[in-house]
């Protein structure tokens, strides 16, 4: 076992079951009648809803067409669980906040910030990350007109920015200046690289990516 | 004597071309790993209690329940009970644990009592009467400053121009090296004069330096025909680093440390950590492989690096990481000081400026801070200056990216336009007839930058007096400003390796900010060398390589490439050396150029680059380059650059809403290593500049005590959409190219701010004294002037 | 965060019974984007989150002759893109093209961006919602407010109501439909949000164990509507005033008019001052000028924004102006 694993697994062994108590006891939402000790469930109209957390739970990931197994507490956010559980570690925490687009990642083909996802949200949903765009060794046409245009210096934006600029030209292939006015307002960057990043639009906006 | 000059531009192959940054790849890929993203085996999370109160003493600190807690592996108080807090947000506690939620869980059980003390967060103009403080320095005033981490050139300034109440003894400076003191501080306090009379002065938040005179001022001023008073100044801004601040450590055994540290000093954090943490400095490795983004907060192992060192030894040398979140980020890790001034400029009729006068204030936090350099650019020849520093409860002040000079540059620049718009001159005009008074060196590049820029920007069918505009209620206007800076390499040392099998590696303890520095090191040596940059493998950003300055005040462009340079120049020579027999050749008859070792005299002679090393033998060979090295002439990096930025704004009157509509930079930096990247440098900094000219200010409320903006909505930076057309224009050739390779992260980065107040005042009509130009500033200076 | 339990219902009356009687105790989370940074920041902290996303009969928009219906769980995005929405309501897909960034709109439902809180910098620095000091001073009448009311702002409450589509809604003569567990009840938009008096109250009706289902629009024919924001930058910025107007039109003079200002008071703020001036009236500059100043005639600035009264009023006009000269239906 590794050594991270199994300072989770000590934890988990110190927090299983009583924290389930504890956190019983100190709710007082009264309509939820737990019905089960182990596979948790509380009764809603009539009917068992299952009932995760606030322990850590088994989850299930498609991550850039992959299977991913993690054990999470339903806190953890889809951005901590790429990061830190996956070792994904292309999209960035910077605000963490839904306001600077460091994390942007793709749900189902459209961009969101992972920071404001919960991860237990994301299952059974087609994640797709910055890492993925790569095909063989090759650099998607956005990535390459980055490169190209010099729309990088610390780089700490880019990644989400890509993705970002992925999602809007397969959206607007052909884009105005007033699609790219509202299409790329959800990410910051501090070096100011923007001058580069609207070239590298327009690079492949020309070309058709 | 090997020549070690840079080529001439016939003979570049590589260097001042337009080059891709070599680690783009990696970025857009989303491959390249930040201090954020290293995950060592095993790695425990860290947090941080924060003090809520802008000044407070902590009465008691309760640990016990995130003790017990499960997961919880190490609690570290930072500061003690009775620890006096200056800023709100400051390190009270830290923990670590088994993932981040309980990391989060164990700082919320702790209990932590304050005593809350009167503060002052507020930089507004020092009130009539406020006691100031004038006298020498007491060994309790180091401490404080120390604590307040107060930059310690800061503090040598002060200790001299103040001198100090008491001469300390041995002990107490020990003590207080312990806590920080450098050198530099420590010789300053030997060397102060010592004033006991004055010791028991009062405190106070307001510092005021003594007056500065050149010439006479009143004389000047009663002689000037013209003259224009005003106020001017810039607020407190952060970095906003996207990548947070910290680092994780372990301990590999009992006394070895490995630290993984965001930071644009990677060869200067071992001697830093070592002082406190009582370990050699040599038993501490520090690494980076790309920084998301320092500005100048990042030199020092901060507070929080150190307590990941202590956390670790606590947590049996498991790695602890420390990434500070978004909102301490922009409480804690540095903010540039503020500077305001009320200006008094003179000229004759003819625009001719003779006199300045002005009275400044602002803050840096708790150390208070300096006057930054003005009059800026033109040394006016009659001046009268005061200043007060304001000491005041925000966080520490930090280096930002060209230190006092956008400060400088605004009062300047702004307080100088206004005076062109008083005689009716453009201010085009009136620059360029007052360009004498700039450092003799630098007018023929200021003349020949603002006429570029002119045609640039348009300036002469833009450009109208003030206020005369087309009518309605969206106006444009120009405004022009120009800035200086130093830029010399610092020191660095480069090992190269050139191997039997034609392989070559470089290593280099020096970092890539974002700037460049791979392609920089890579171009010089591949330009040197006479192969492909993919031939040669670059090893930077460890303590394991040799050591190479901190990233700061454009110096790293000069100083790596200058001891690239020498080691490559070396290294080829030592292959001639060697090859020479082979092709019967002597070895300054030899020449590498895309690949080949070959004769000059008779290019027909060759060897590829692989048969040619294959003749080193068995061995490889390493050289060191070093910057400096007076041995090994000529210096090839210089000091000194001019630049000028213009503006064109559009401003709805109405709202008072203000956007850029184009820039212009023209700026000179030596021989340019690689020009995209140098064009990328002004473009990021025009960016940059229009972002704290329209948006950027640390808003702190005295009310409270407290940031109210440490966030990514209301700490607004410019977005892709703010960004207008941006024109950049790099002096290249004869007379800039020989000067060698000065640094350029600085100087564009000076000037955008006070040409867009220029430009705002050029549409408008009236001054808007303060950046940022927010729409409730605009609007407050626009009924100014209907009133008037 | 906190931890808390998370539960992801499947039908409305299983939200509903997994919902508190009392705010603090279960939040409902939807886009996530306001809920979650609140959470981080510990200004609230609920022991359950009810998922109400898994819901299948909230999404969704809906046009015919009576008009609109949006789904609570639709997003922005989808909003905004409707095809229905942009030919009736194009006043309506300009201020969510307005709000928010592309991540925003994808993420953000209806429902969550009528119900988020108020982005008042002391209440997200957990100071409260009507901030004090301990000694029960008002910690926004004298500290930095360049951001509050400048119109119902006589309570203890000084935010900004922060929704930037809900003036507009108001304007078209939206209704909100809400389900609780004593039923389902459809509210006036307008009626639907309160000033609140204590800290425990909300800025709106929504009970805590309600969700809200759908908002209802009525037919836009005949009607010229705007939407205008004043922003300091340029995209996904929280704007300094909104303005929103809906004209019923009998030929080029003005019938009824709606005129709802944004980000001015802790409410959407109805201006009947406004409304009173255009009415029978065809708008031209000095119209819409004299409407833009009864709309701001009782405002009443703290101590550092007297500029929005300013803001507010040229929205006005702009939003006037923009509707009669525009292409809004």
């Amino acid at each position: 076992m590794r050594d991270d694993d199994s300072n989770k697994k000590e934890k988990q062994d110190e927090r299983s079951g009583v924290s389930r108590r504890d956190f019983l006891k100190i709710s007082s939402i009264s309509v939820a009648v737990p019905l089960v000790a182990g596979p948790k469930a509380v009764l809603a109209a009539g009917e068992q809803v299952p009932v995760h957390g606030p322990g850590a739970g088994a989850m299930q990931f498609t991550i850039n067409g992959k299977k991913y197994k993690a054990n999470l507490e339903p806190r953890v956010t889809l951005l901590d669980a790429l990061r830190d559980e996956f070792d994904i570690t292309g999209a960035k925490r910077v605000c963490d906040r839904a306001e600077c687009g460091a994390c942007t990642v793709l749900i189902n083909n459209k961009p969101v910030y992972a920071c404001s996802v919960l991860a237990i949200e994301a299952q059974g949903k087609q994640v797709t990350t910055v890492e993925s765009l790569m095909q063989q060794g090759k650099l998607h046409p956005i990535q390459q007109a980055f490169v190209d245009n010099d729309a990088s210096q610390c780089g700490f934006c880019t990644p989400g920015f890509v993705v970002a600029c992925k999602a809007f030209l397969d959206k607007h292939p052909n884009p105005t200046a007033e699609d790219i006015r509202h299409g790329l307002s959800g990410n910051l960057c501090r070096c100011g690289t923007y001058h580069g990043i609207q070239q590298a639009i327009a690079q492949v906006a020309q070309k058709g990516a | 004597m090997p020549d070690y000059s840079w080529p001439d531009a016939g003979h570049r192959t590589l260097i001042g071309k337009r080059i891709s940054r070599v680690d783009s790849p990696v970025k857009v890929s989303g491959q390249a790993k930040y201090t954020y993203d290293v995950k060592r085996p095993g790695l425990l999370f860290g947090k941080i209690l924060r003090c809520p109160y802008a000044h407070a003493k902590v009465i008691s600190i309760d640990t016990s329940a995130a003790e017990k807690m499960p997961g919880v592996k190490a609690v570290h108080i930072i500061q003690k009970s009775n620890s006096t807090i200056h800023w709100a947000g400051d390190e009270i506690v830290a923990v670590a644990a088994v993932d981040e939620p309980t990391a989060e869980d164990a700082i919320r059980s702790i209990e932590v009592k304050y005593q809350k003390l009167p503060h002052l967060v507020s930089d507004a103009e020092p009130p009539k009467g406020a006691a100031e403080a004038q006298g020498p320095i007491s060994m309790d005033d180091i401490d404080e400053m120390l604590d307040n981490q107060v930059p310690p050139r800061q503090m040598v300034e002060q200790i001299q121009q103040y001198g100090i109440t008491s001469k300390p003894e041995e002990e107490t400076l020990n003590g207080l090296k312990e806590d920080g003191a450098t050198d530099d501080v420590i010789n300053a306090i030997r060397a102060a004069t010592v004033h006991p009379e004055e010791g028991t002065r009062p405190k106070s938040n307001y510092q005021k330096a003594a007056a500065q005179t050149v010439g006479d001022g009143e004389k000047a001023f009663a002689q000037a025909e013209v003259s224009s008073e005003g106020l001017y100044g810039a607020p407190v801004i952060t970095h906003c680093c996207l990548e947070s601040h910290g680092s994780t450590s372990e301990w590999t055994d009992n006394d070895h440390l490995l630290v993984h540290m965001s930071t644009q000093n990677v060869s200067g954090i071992a001697g830093q950590m070592a002082e406190l943490l009582k370990v050699p400095a040599t038993n501490i490795r520090v690494h980076q492989d790309h920084i998301g983004g320092g500005f100048g907060s990042k030199f020092g192992p901060d507070r929080w690096g150190i307590a990941t060192a202590e956390i670790s030894k606590k947590a049996d040398g498991k790695p602890v990481r420390i990434m500070l979140e978004r909102d301490s980020e922009l409480k804690v890790a540095g903010a540039r000081p503020s500077a305001y001034a009320r200006v008094k400029v003179g000229a004759k009729k003819d625009g001719t400026i003779v006199a300045w006068q002005s009275e400044s204030w602002g803050t840096g936090g708790p150390g208070g801070g300096g006057m930054p350099p003005i009059p800026y650019v033109l040394s006016i020849p009659n001046q009268r200056k005061e200043h007060t520093a304001i000491r005041n409860n925000i966080g520490p002040a930090r280096a930002w990216r060209a230190p006092n000079h956008p400060q400088a540059a605004v009062i300047t620049m702004c307080a100088l336009d206004d005076l062109a718009a008083k005689l009716n001159m453009d201010p085009l005009e009136f620059f360029l007839k007052n360009i004498e008074l700039a450092t003799k060196d630098r007018q023929n590049t200021y003349r020949e930058e603002l006429g570029i820029a002119s045609d640039l920007m348009g300036w002469k069918q833009k450009w109208h007096p003030r206020g005369q505009n087309a009518s309605g209620n969206v106006v444009r206007g120009v405004g022009l400003s120009m800035h200086t800076w130093g830029g010399r390499g610092h020191a660095s040392d480069c090992d190269l390796t050139l191997h039997p099998d034609g392989s070559v590696d470089i290593k280099l303890g020096t970092q890539d900010i974002g700037t460049g520095t791979r392609t920089t090191i890579l171009i010089v040596a591949a330009d040197t060398l006479g192969i492909p940059m993919d031939g040669i493998k670059l090893y930077i950003g460890d303590t394991l390589y040799p050591p190479s300055g901190g990233s700061g005040g454009s110096t790293t462009p000069g100083g790596v490439s200058s001891s690239t340079r020498r080691a490559a120049v070396d290294a080829r020579d030592a292959l001639f050396a060697k090859v020479a027999p082979a092709l019967n050749a002597q070895p300054d008859d030899l020449e590498s150029v895309n690949g080949t070792v070959r004769v000059k005299s008779n290019p027909s002679k060759s060897l590829s680059w692989k048969e040619a090393c294959s003749k080193l033998g068995a061995m490889p060979v390493t050289v060191r380059g070093k910057n400096p090295d007076k041995s090994k002439p000529p210096d090839l990096t210089n000091s000194g650059v001019g630049g000028v930025s213009m503006a064109e704004v559009e401003v709805d009157t109405d709202t008072g809403v203000v956007k850029a509509k184009k820039m212009v930079a023209v700026q000179d930096c030596g021989l340019i290593i690689d020009l995209k990247m140098a064009e990328s440098s002004c473009y990021g900094a025009l960016i940059m500049g229009i972002s704290y000219a329209l948006f950027e200010e640390k808003v702190m409320d005295q009310t409270t005590g407290r940031m109210l903006n440490p966030n990514m909505e209301y700490y607004r930076l410019a977005g892709l959409n703010d960004i207008p057309e941006l024109v950049v224009h790099m002096m290249t050739g004869k007379g800039y190219d020989e000067r060698g390779v000065i640094g350029l992260g600085e100087p564009p980065v000076i000037s955008p701010g006070a040409a867009i107040s220029n430009a705002v005042a050029n549409a408008i009509g009236v001054r808007v004294p303060f950046l940022p130009l927010t729409p409730d500033r605009v609007l407050a200076a626009l009924s100014q002037k209907a009133g008037a | 965060m906190r931890p808390f339990e998370y539960v992801s219902p499947t039908t409305k009356a299983q939200a509903v019974s997994l919902l508190a009687s009392n705010w603090g105790q279960a939040e409902i989370l939807a886009g996530g984007t306001d809920l979650l940074a609140l959470m981080k920041d510990d200004v609230v902290a609920p022991k359950r989150l009810v998922n109400i996303k898994d819901i299948r009969d909230l999404t969704g928009v809906t046009y015919n002759a009576q008009g609109l219906r949006i789904g609570a769980l639709t997003n922005l995005g989808d909003l905004a893109d409707d095809a229905n929405v942009r030919k009736n309501y194009p006043a309506l897909s300009d201020a969510l093209i307005e709000a928010a960034s592309p991540q925003i709109r994808n993420m953000a439902t209806l429902g969550g961006n009528l119900c988020q809180r108020p982005r008042c910098w002391f209440f997200r620095n957990g100071l409260g919602l009507l901030p004090k000091d301990e000694t029960g001073k008002e910690l926004v009448t004298d500290g930095d407010n360049r951001y509050h009311a400048i119109l119902g702002n006589d309570g203890p409450a000084k935010f900004v109501s922060p929704s930037t589509i809900v003036p507009i809604l108001i304007a078209y003569g939206a209704k909100i439909r809400v389900e609780g567990p004593k039923g389902k009840r459809e509210v006036p938009l307008e009626k639907f949000y309160v000033i609140p008096k204590t800290e425990t109250e909300r800025e709106h009706d929504l009970q805590p164990n309600e969700i809200v289902t759908e908002v209802v629009l009525p037919a836009s024919t005949g009607v010229k509507a705007a939407h205008y924001e004043v922003r300091q930058k340029q995209a996904f910025d929280w704007p300094l005033a909104v303005a929103a107007v809906a004209l019923k039109m009998n030929g080029s003079n003005v019938q009824a008019a709606r005129v709802v200002m944004g980000y001015v008071a802790p409410l959407p703020w109805p201006s009947p001052e406004a409304e009173q001036v255009l009415s029978g009236q065809s708008i031209d500059d000095d119209i819409a000028q004299k409407a833009a100043d009864a709309a701001v005639k009782n405002a009443k600035p703290l101590s550092h924004n007297a500029y929005k009264v300013q803001l507010a009023r040229v929205s006005v006009k702009r939003a006037l102006l923009k509707a009669v000269s525009g292409g809004a239906a």
